[in-house]
């Protein structure tokens, strides 16, 4: 067994973690505030990876990033990226496809905040952006907290996408569930199971993790 | 003074029925606010916050105008800071007492003050979800105070004070909102609540 593959996944999941905590936090608090019919479609397409197909996923971003395209072209001119068999790419691919598990806990936590929380700091001269880290953000730790674990979770277990858009290149895109499946294609069942006691502890490490911490929670983690 | 003259739709179970409230509200007065459930009470609090917007209404304080539908003038409660003590309390579930009040104001002498009003200073360090109805309600009071606002509007904010407690409590309110000159509005159903407290009262109807 290398521990290459594992490395990438845990580097991919990081990544898209702190990626989604930095653009799926405001989007949650944009979604949470009552709004037009638009944003229920926007809503309704974040939700798209939840329910979509890994490969079906895949497969239009593979068509959206690849150098023939009108968005791949101009990355490649301009910035000289490619977005499809690199790690770039995969970074973007997993942000798209855990965005949901990012956006949702921490919408549906800040819509159940009673609306007078944030209307008394208002009314206390506190601006949207102070009323949102220093009143809303704190009341809503521990959905936060499940919603960057589940995220990590999802993205170090994510398939489909991956291979769609990364292939499995050494070092740069044959993560660890790409390897589990590739050493099962050669009959290398000894390794693949190494790969997968792997995933399978660092996983139950994590959820645990987030049982011990929501412990307290009337509700349970996953809700 | 306080003036406002206000128009505003509101939902309620019986259908939608017009909220229309034309009052005065003299410098420094305290006046009690009643009339029959779901008649528009809370909301009229809200709208003199800005928290609400009627679909028309002018609200003018000592002077200035915070609210014109038809000049398009509508100060956010940003820029009106009415102490506003909610029915639910609206307490912050992550602050202690005392970040309570250090989140309204820098004045660390008007917050030992404060505590020791609301008979709140052995509880500083407590959070909102370790205190009693009664120490909640204060807490919440004592926070719309911090800001030593011109109007204080309370809603519903006796409730869950005993007798005593209460009588107490009130003696200390006129004494502090006599100093920051604060016009002082409050909902209230039982009159006995807030007796020596308001001195004025104004019943609000549905579709008046």
């Amino acid at each position: 067994m290398e521990w290459m593959p594992i490395w990438l996944s845990l580097k991919l999941a990081a990544y898209t973690t702190v990626i989604l905590l930095m653009i799926g936090v405001p989007l949650a608090y944009w979604l949470s505030r009552r709004g037009s019919l638009g944003k229920v479609v926007i809503e309704a397409l974040l939700t798209m990876p939840l329910v979509l197909p890994p490969s079906v996923l895949g497969f239009y971003l593979l068509l959206t990033f690849s150098p023939h395209s009108i968005l791949g072209s101009l990355l490649l001119k301009y910035f000289n990226l490619s977005l499809v068999f690199s790690f770039e790419g995969l970074v973007v691919a997993s942000v798209i496809y855990s965005l949901p598990f990012m956006v949702s806990p921490v919408k549906s936590a800040l819509a159940h905040l009673p609306a007078s929380l944030a209307q008394a700091s208002y009314t206390m001269g506190k601006s949207r952006l102070e009323t949102f880290y220093r009143v809303l953000l704190p009341n809503i730790k521990a959905s936060l907290w499940t919603a960057t674990v589940l995220t990590f979770a999802h993205t170090l277990g994510e398939f489909g996408v991956v291979l769609m858009i990364g292939g499995k290149l050494e070092g740069v895109t044959r993560v660890a569930s790409i390897a589990i499946y590739d050493a099962v294609d050669n009959n290398q069942y000894h390794e693949a199971n190494q790969y997968a006691m792997v995933l399978f502890a660092i996983t139950f490490v994590i959820v645990i993790l987030v049982f011990i911490f929501n412990r307290n929670s009337v509700r349970g983690p996953l809700e | 003074m306080i003036e406002a003259a206000i128009y505003k739709k509101i939902k309620t179970y019986r259908g939608t029925i017009p909220l229309v409230i034309e009052a005065q509200f003299p410098a420094q007065s305290v006046t009690r606010i009643y009339g029959p459930s779901g008649s528009g009470k809370t909301t009229f609090l809200k709208i003199l916050a800005g928290l609400i917007t009627p679909e028309k209404g002018v609200i003018t304080v000592n002077d200035r105008c915070w609210l014109d539908t038809v000049r398009k003038i509508n100060l956010s409660p940003q820029e009106r800071k009415v102490g506003f003590v909610f029915q639910d309390y609206a307490l912050f579930p992550n602050m202690t007492v005392e970040g309570h009040l250090r989140y309204a104001t820098q004045d660390m002498a008007l917050i030992d003050r404060l505590l020791l009003i609301g008979k709140m200073e052995s509880f500083r360090k407590q959070k909102p979800a370790h205190l009693s109805g009664g120490q909640q309600q204060r807490l919440a009071i004592l926070r719309a105070l911090a800001q030593k606002p011109g109007l204080l509007v309370l809603d519903e904010a006796f409730s869950a004070l005993d007798d005593e407690l209460r009588e107490e409590l009130i003696t200390e309110l006129k004494i502090i909102l006599k100093e920051f000159k604060t016009t002082t509005i409050i909902v209230s159903h039982h009159l006995q609540e807030t007796a020596g407290f308001a001195d004025r009262a104004l019943k609000i109807e549905q579709g008046i």
